[in-house]
């Protein structure tokens, strides 16, 4: 096989660029901001377990449920050219779940690990009733999706009687901040071992060929034997699951269940996540990668923000405005800009030496 | 520059990395004249149209227009518009939900506020002028396909226009619309408008043109006078060779396929076309003919399953079976090329490689993906046989010519290994080096015991490679023909319905 020479490598993973910079420049701002601001320290937490921490921590940490939605929204918007706006509540309506088993006994591993697979089942079925209003009745993801937006957290309120009750005990403690004896957060942990899940699903299956095929042209999949309809709605089941994970997190986080505040507004940066992660927001080919960096750029920008003492009423303003310019960025129009004065000047050399010898 | 020329292109150069798309060409464009730019795909005749247009910048040469001193340069396709450069290309870049009128007008007018009545009344005029059977307030949409690119091009001679260039102007018309076109084209000319022509149906080269300009391999062959250029010859010059393919291709008597019937259907029919009895066996070549919209097209989708089969029995190799779903076609070894290649065939925006092996890849299961080397193997394999031109196996395929993007269809179908290929107008919009290839390639796989069944809208194709020819007429069978019965005239017959 050809080995892959650097500037291959690039040209076939350009579209990671945009968010890749977007890291570097943050990195870049705030070490000369503070030039500490990115150092890990080691510190005894409130359990006395020596643990890692710093910014850079707090902003993997931070983004983790992000990052998973970002994941799964990958996949909807890669095979239904549209996004899934019901994340948020989605993840709600996971958390509410699972901290009602969990509220039905005496906390335990075997309860736990049975409240998480109640809260995956509930999260997947909404998955599949959103996905089966775009993939079967062909409505606009971003309508279909807009029904379990707007009643979600209601759902998640009768789940718990209207009640946002909290759970104490050292496993959701374990799953929400650190396991006693690894010192680097969970979630942080949980997001990694989700990158593996989906590269052995994307290694050991073809649901990324099928995904892009469907996502670029629905018809001639058909023709050559996918079943597109039902790739479309495995991606929203697939979503759905990202959402149990990142509900669970975010309880576990917390030690309680809020419906109304949990995860709230996710499905817009989770949407921000994928597009700065230059994938087309009209589906089609994807990198998921992109748009896990996407989400790291995201938390970054607002630990950073937070860091300079902005109020958080401004925060979004100035975010905004940081991804304005990313978007820009990453835009038909740069791009092609761009390329045409890398041509340009690879082309420079060669016609200014033709000119001598004429 | 020449009396009477209204263009002149000298010595234009255009290089891509890695590729020689235009050497040392020149064009000669004389007023009220209309000039077809032929050659094969790949030869430059895009690359030219594109240079004189300002979407490419030459990297040689000299351009010169009438009433303007000296050579000009066109660095954009709105400099090329005011120097009386318009295009109007294959696919209709018009809104289908404006009116006529509008459509003619639309981002022209340098003032803000649009005179409606004004507007009307001059594209009335321009209509009824050339002859153009719209009406100003006519919803574009609701014209036919033909009228449409009438419009265009309308809206493209309005201007101060010295220099028409038609992109595929038929490739979507019916032969009535052609003539139509055609008409426009001539009145055009009489106006003293100089019309480049690009098209892949001789025919209509020789229907309309005076002068054809020969492209190969982006250098230029020659400039003729139509009339002094026989048909044969052209295609000579266009793919650079005799023409002994065509004739060894005749000589080879098609397969009479007295083996084993590979797949039969009773009575099948779909939501698309009407109950029809079908057969093929072992090693067959045979085909479906009849006028567009005879239901030829409809009859191959529902032996695949591609619409939603609504009766009938199959059977595959004497075994029953039931075959609603592409993916059941496929696995009983039947592969289908379908007839609109943009539309049905491509994923654009994938590699060639995983265009390739799609197919075999769905076969195989979404458990069972191949490595990435055996992808690549394969995708190597079918370039190298079915000699595709790609920069790698992982270049998009939308960047591919259409020939070739074809044969990248062509070759996720051979990979399949299927006993029974139908190719439905497997050879539409190519240039005719590849569809001598194709038609070869069909032979020799017949040879290899594969049925297939070939459609094509050129008969004359169809008698080269098939034995058995079924005739459609509005969406029915209509005749079956073999043997001696294979002929032009008497296909054509049949197809008319003219009576024994």
């Amino acid at each position: 096989m050809r080995k892959k020479t650097g500037p291959q490598f690039l040209a076939n993973n350009s579209q990671l660029l945009i968010p890749l910079i977007a890291i570097l420049l943050l990195v870049i701002f705030n070490l000369i901001r503070d030039p500490g601001f990115f150092s890990v320290s080691i510190a005894a937490n409130n359990k006395g377990d020596p643990v890692l921490q710093g910014n850079l921590i707090s902003i993997l940490n931070g983004a983790s449920e992000l990052a998973i939605l970002s994941m799964g929204m990958t996949l909807v918007t890669a095979a239904s050219g549209g996004q899934d706006i019901s994340v948020g509540a989605l993840a709600a309506i996971a958390g509410s779940v699972f901290v009602k088993v969990l509220k039905g006994g005496v906390v335990s591993g075997p309860i736990v690990i049975a409240a998480f697979l109640a809260c995956c089942a509930v999260s997947m079925l909404f998955g599949a009733f959103n996905g089966s209003l775009v993939s079967f009745f062909r409505i606009q993801p971003m309508i279909a999706t807009l029904i379990l937006f707007t009643c979600g957290r209601s759902i998640a309120y009768w789940i718990n009687g209207g009640a946002t009750p909290t759970i104490e005990s050292p496993i959701i403690n374990a799953v929400g901040s650190f396991i006693p004896g690894i010192p680097v957060p969970t979630p942080i942990l949980i997001v990694i071992l989700m990158g593996i899940l989906f590269a052995l699903i994307f290694r050991f299956t073809t649901l990324g060929l099928y995904i892009q095929t469907v996502g670029i042209n629905q018809g001639a999949a058909r023709l050559n034997g996918i079943n597109a309809v039902g790739i479309k709605l495995l991606s929203f089941i697939i979503l759905g699951a990202c959402c149990a994970v990142a509900g669970t997190i975010g309880v576990s986080r917390l030690g309680l269940i809020n419906h109304e505040t949990l995860l709230i507004n996710i499905e817009m940066d989770a949407i921000l996540a994928v597009a700065i992660g230059g994938n087309s927001l009209g589906g089609g080919k994807f990198k998921m990668l992109g748009s896990v960096l996407g989400a790291y750029a995201i938390q970054a920008l607002t630990i950073t923000l937070y860091a300079m003492k902005v109020p958080s009423t401004d925060v979004k303003a100035y975010k905004a405005v940081v991804i304005v310019i990313l978007v820009v960025m990453g835009s038909p129009v740069v791009k092609d800009a761009m390329s045409r004065f890398w041509t340009k000047l690879r082309s420079k050399r060669p016609a200014a030496a033709g000119k001598e010898v004429a | 520059m020449q009396e009477d020329a209204v263009l002149t292109m000298r010595g234009i150069c255009k290089y891509f990395p890695g590729v020689r798309a235009l050497e040392n060409v020149d064009f000669t464009l004389r007023k009220g004249t209309i000039h077809a730019l032929m050659g094969e795909n790949g030869a430059g005749k895009s690359t030219l149209i594109k240079v004189l247009t300002g979407v490419y910048p030459m990297d040689k040469g000299e351009i010169r227009i009438d009433g303007v001193e000296g050579a000009i340069s066109i660095r954009s396709p709105q400099e090329a518009q005011n120097y009386g450069i318009s295009t109007v290309y294959q696919e209709i870049t018009l809104c289908p939900n404006l009116t006529v009128a509008e459509n003619m007008f639309i981002g022209r007018s340098e003032k803000r506020n649009v005179d409606w009545k004004a507007m009307e009344k001059r594209a009335g005029e321009l209509l009824d002028n050339l002859g153009i059977p719209a009406r100003p307030k006519q919803q574009l949409g609701s014209c036919s396909l033909a009228v449409q690119q009438m419009v265009a091009i309308a809206r493209a001679v309005d201007t101060d226009c010295k220099v028409l260039i038609l992109d595929e102007p038929t490739s979507s018309l019916d032969d009535k619309e052609v003539e139509m076109l055609f008409g426009l084209m001539r009145e055009l000319k009489a106006r003293g408008v100089g019309i480049i022509f690009v098209t892949h149906f001789l025919e209509q080269v020789y229907a309309v043109s005076d002068q054809i300009t020969v492209l190969r391999n982006g250098e230029l062959v020659g400039e003729y006078a139509a009339k002094d250029l026989p048909q044969v010859k052209l295609v000579e010059k266009m793919i650079g060779k005799d023409l002994e393919g065509l004739s060894t291709i005749k000589k080879q008597t098609a397969p009479s396929g007295g083996g084993e019937i590979v797949y039969e259907a009773e009575e099948l029919s779909s939501s698309e076309s009407r109950p029809f009895d079908f057969h093929i066996a072992a090693g067959e070549v045979n085909g479906f003919t009849g006028l567009l919209g005879s239901g030829r097209s409809e009859s191959v989708r529902a032996i695949f399953g591609a619409d939603q089969v609504t009766g009938g029995k199959v059977k595959v190799k004497g075994k029953a079976t039931r075959i609603t779903k592409p993916l059941d076609a496929m696995k009983h070894g039947i592969g289908y090329l379908p007839e609109d290649r943009k539309r049905d065939g491509i994923i654009a925006d994938l590699s060639v490689r995983d265009n390739i092996i799609l197919a075999l890849q769905v076969i195989n299961g979404m458990n069972r993906p191949f490595s990435k080397a055996k992808a690549e193997a394969f995708a190597d394999e079918y370039i190298k046989a079915l000699q595709i031109k790609t920069y790698s196996s992982e270049t998009p395929i939308r960047s591919l010519s259409g020939g070739n993007q074809q044969k990248v269809i062509l070759a996720r179908w051979l990979l399949t290994h299927p006993q029974y290929l139908i190719l439905d107008e497997p050879t539409r919009g190519i240039d005719i080096g590849t569809k001598l290839e194709i038609q070869k390639l069909v032979l020799k796989l017949a040879e290899e015991g594969m049925s297939i069944t070939f459609i094509s809208s050129e008969i004359e194709e169809m008698l080269r490679t098939c034995s058995r020819l079924i005739v459609m007429r509005d969406r029915n069978i209509v005749g079956e023909l073999t043997g001696e019965e294979l002929s032009q005239e008497h296909v054509m017959r049949t197809i008319a319905g003219g009576g024994e």
